[in-house]
């Protein structure tokens, strides 16, 4: 009964939707108020009913409806109560619908705050997002039912992917999809000033925070995600360019660059067509990252799922793109620009610079991501690019941003005179480069470390020397040193939010940097009581033990790790779970602000006698979830409501 | 003014390109099955090899860290040698893929072990959970 309610109320969803996308549509046209409210009506009811489908499968979870072939699939009797919460959106039907879920949500707030500020555009929002909810309702009632029923029903099911089985997968989905669906807002804000043809600042002033919302889940999401294959994978890594990642961080990209060229738009009327361009690219690309990941093209460890929805995914992206492509076309002669660049050395010209960059990145993931598809398709040769060909051609561009990142906030309008040039970058300039002869003579002899850190120092200085001045001219008029910090973080916290997190930005450079050029790793195949040493610790093989958890058993060894005196005993493990036909790596380790220590066991003889570790000391790899904690708190400062001058 | 930008895009456009199809050639490997890799293998060239574990080729020596097997596709095998523990989801009779470099000496070399994850639905059945129970007895028996 309860499935059979979940997908009758995902029908009459689907029916709402459909309306309301129609009646908006029509009120718009023929400006009758009441269709909008009844488009709006719809709305709201889409909301309700899409949120009682997401409540009932949550309930089929809770109470074993092995009726459900999706909850039979991706639960089972033993799988603990979070896990049976979060194991919803564990696989690709459920994920559907918190997809679904959010992008009401995401539509009810949007009726709340705009359908009196956005007179013109809003119902034309309204046609937008209730048409792109339709289209995942028909996802959901037609390609991927997630409550079709199994028959015969089985005693127990399958239970959750194991992997799945950690706190960081119950806010990584969340926090991406968040990110996914919240940059659906802006899209459909642009799709409205093309209809109307208000392609000027309007949408954009309206959608700037909608955007900051969305990119600040996403970027958490990508955190969260590669907090976890760090310590879940136990391959010790954080990014391994796999398409699942590239699908989540093409759309960050482009999302990134929009955020940039806002500012080159509300300052000096300029970049109208790149702005829409760059919003409708962002929204595509994230269709197209579910596209990739969930209809099974590309295989990867991390493509859990296969389906029929390929055809659908791919399908509504040529609807989006060819609508998008035929309105900027209609709009063609609107879209020019009002100002014009001035000078090559300029803040605009740095902000251009900087988007080009970022989209030239997400086309460089973009092309590696779909090369072994297209050489397939195009020559019949499976040809591959791995994570050797992303960071080649990546690196470059990451530097170069970096660059810009502390040019861009400092230089000058139009024109930077030399005087400008010199007040502002000569002691950054000069701050880097001791940095890079530092770091030299601490040893540091890779050319691109000494490049990376000279440069992070030197960016980090332009933001001190911006801080600092901005300070020191409230401080002067009176006011105490920390006040006038705070003050000004918060009256101009967009700016600022936008510092913190280039600091973030930083932090994680600097992990990044460390971690791939100074990590190290042994892999040994230790007796009991015997030993390993690696930079400095020394690892002892003492015992192995195993026990009976919940839903799985687990064989764990315990090491004790010294470097001189004892720091602790490690104890990395393998589950073994019924469901699956292999075990799974569980990986111990010790976080450290300079080095992790981190131990996998690999393999093991079955009396306990010997047992087989990968053993790696990690280097500044703390500092990415460190700079990931600041970049994202620097997003939240900028979301925040900008405050007026009161006193 | 405009000129400026035009060559400044065009210089970018150029070097984008250049590294796309420097990066692209220089790290592309081609997947290639046992049979194909039989009948045009450079040695010293880098493949994605796929293929199924055959049965009973399986052979692990902890202390050494070697690993052999062999891996085939119904027509033809190709030993494989790899240095390093087999990864969780590796397995005899089930898909593997290797990444490496075939050897002059007539075997591949391979320095990555992706093992192929399967996903289809399979009813729980009480033979493996024994089998781990067995484990347990033997560890907490004799590892004590």
């Amino acid at each position: 009964m309860i499935p059979e309610l979940g997908y009758g109320a995902a029908i009459v969803a689907l029916g709402l939707a459909l309306w309301g996308a129609l009646a908006a549509a029509l009120g718009a046209r023929t400006g009758r108020p009441a269709l909008v409210l009844s488009a709006q009506h719809a709305a709201l009811g889409v909301f309700a009913l899409v949120t009682a489908c997401l409540a009932l499968l949550m309930y089929a979870f809770l109470t074993f409806d092995f009726s459900v072939r999706y909850v039979a699939t991706n639960t089972n009797l033993g799988t603990p109560f979070y896990y049976r919460i979060t194991g919803v959106w564990g696989a690709l039907e459920g994920s559907i619908i918190l997809w679904t879920w959010m992008l009401a949500l995401y539509t009810l707030i949007v009726i709340l705050r705009h359908r009196e500020s956005a007179r013109e555009l809003y119902p034309w929002v309204l046609t937008v997002m209730l048409g792109v909810l339709a289209f995942f309702l028909l996802v959901i009632t037609v390609a991927a039912p997630p409550f079709a029923r199994l028959h015969p029903v089985p005693a127990d099911g399958h239970g959750l992917n194991p992997l799945l089985e950690d706190t960081g997968m119950i806010t990584h989905p969340v926090a991406l999809y968040l990110g996914f669906t919240g940059l659906t807002v802006p899209f459909a804000f642009a799709m409205a000033a093309l209809i109307t043809g208000r392609v000027g600042d309007a949408w954009l002033t309206m959608t700037r925070r909608w955007t900051i919302v969305a990119w600040y889940f996403l970027s958490l999401g990508l955190l969260i995600g590669g907090w976890w294959s760090y310590h879940v994978l136990g391959w010790g890594g954080y990014w391994a360019w796999d398409p699942v990642e590239n699908a989540a961080f093409m759309p960050w990209l482009t999302a990134t660059a929009f955020l940039h060229s806002v500012m080159i738009q509300e300052r000096r009327r300029m970049l109208k067509l790149w702005n829409l361009a760059l919003v409708i690219m962002t929204f595509g690309l994230t269709l197209f990252g579910t596209f990739l990941t969930r209809s099974g093209v590309i295989a990867s460890v991390h493509a859990f799922t296969q389906g029929t929805i390929g055809a659908f995914f791919l399908g509504f992206l040529a609807l989006v793109l060819l609508t998008a492509l035929g309105l900027l076309a209609w709009r063609w002669d609107a879209l020019g620009a009002q100002g014009a660049l001035d000078s090559v050395v300029s803040r605009e010209s740095a902000f251009l610079l900087n988007n080009v960059m970022l989209v030239a990145a997400a086309f460089t993931v973009f092309f590696g991501t779909v090369f072994p598809l297209l050489s397939e398709a195009l020559r019949g040769v499976k040809v591959s690019v791995g994570a050797p060909f992303f960071n080649q051609v990546n690196v470059p561009l990451f530097l170069g941003l970096i660059f810009l990142m502390g040019v861009g906030p400092l230089i000058a309008w139009r024109r930077a005179s030399v005087d400008n040039l010199r007040r502002n970058f000569l002691g950054p300039v000069l701050t880097g480069v001791a940095a890079a002869a530092f770091f030299f003579a601490l040893g540091v002899h890779s050319a691109l470390a000494v490049l990376t850190l000279a440069l992070t120092v030197f960016v980090a200085a332009t933001i001190a020397l911006d801080f600092a001045r901005a300070t020191r001219v409230r401080a002067r008029m009176g006011e105490p040193l920390l006040p006038a910090m705070g003050g000004l973080l918060r009256r101009h916290n967009r700016r600022y939010g936008g510092f913190v997190v280039h600091l973030g930005v930083l932090i994680i450079a600097v992990g990044v940097t460390g971690s791939q050029a100074w990590s190290v790793q042994t892999e040994t195949t230790l007796g009991r009581g015997e030993s390993t040493e690696l930079a400095g610790y020394r690892v002892r093989f003492e015992d192995l033990a195993a026990s009976e958890e919940s839903n799985h058993f687990k064989v764990a060894g315990a090491f004790t790790v010294s470097d001189g005196r004892v720091l602790g005993v490690l104890r990395p493990a393998k589950k073994f779970y019924p469901q699956e036909q292999s075990p799974i790596a569980y990986v111990d380790y010790r976080l450290g602000l300079r080095e992790d220590i981190y131990l996998v066991l690999g393999d093991f003889a079955r009396d306990g006698s010997r047992a087989t570790v990968k053993l790696q000391v990690n280097r500044l790899v703390s500092w990415i979830w460190i700079g990931g904690l600041v970049l994202t708190a620097g997003a939240g400062l900028a979301i925040l409501p900008e405050t007026k001058r009161t006193a | 003014m405009r000129a400026k930008f035009v060559v400044g895009g065009a210089v970018i456009a150029v070097a984008l390109t250049y590294m796309i199809y420097a990066g692209v050639t220089q790290s592309a490997v081609y997947f290639v099955t046992p049979a194909e890799l039989r009948a045009s293998a450079v040695a010293g060239k880098a493949y994605r090899l796929g293929g199924m574990v055959l049965p009973g080729s399986l052979r692990w020596e902890p202390r050494t860290l070697d690993l052999h097997f062999t891996l085939g596709d119904g027509t033809a095998t190709v030993p494989v040698h790899h240095k390093g523990t087999p990864p969780d989801l590796f397995g005899e009779g089930r898909g593997a893929v290797v990444e490496g470099t075939w050897s002059a000496d007539g075997y591949f070399r391979a320095s990555l072990i992706l093992a192929k994850h399967s996903e289809e639905y399979k009813a729980p059945h009480g033979t493996s959970q024994t089998g781990y129970k067995e484990l347990i007895r033997t560890l907490k028996g004799e590892g004590r």
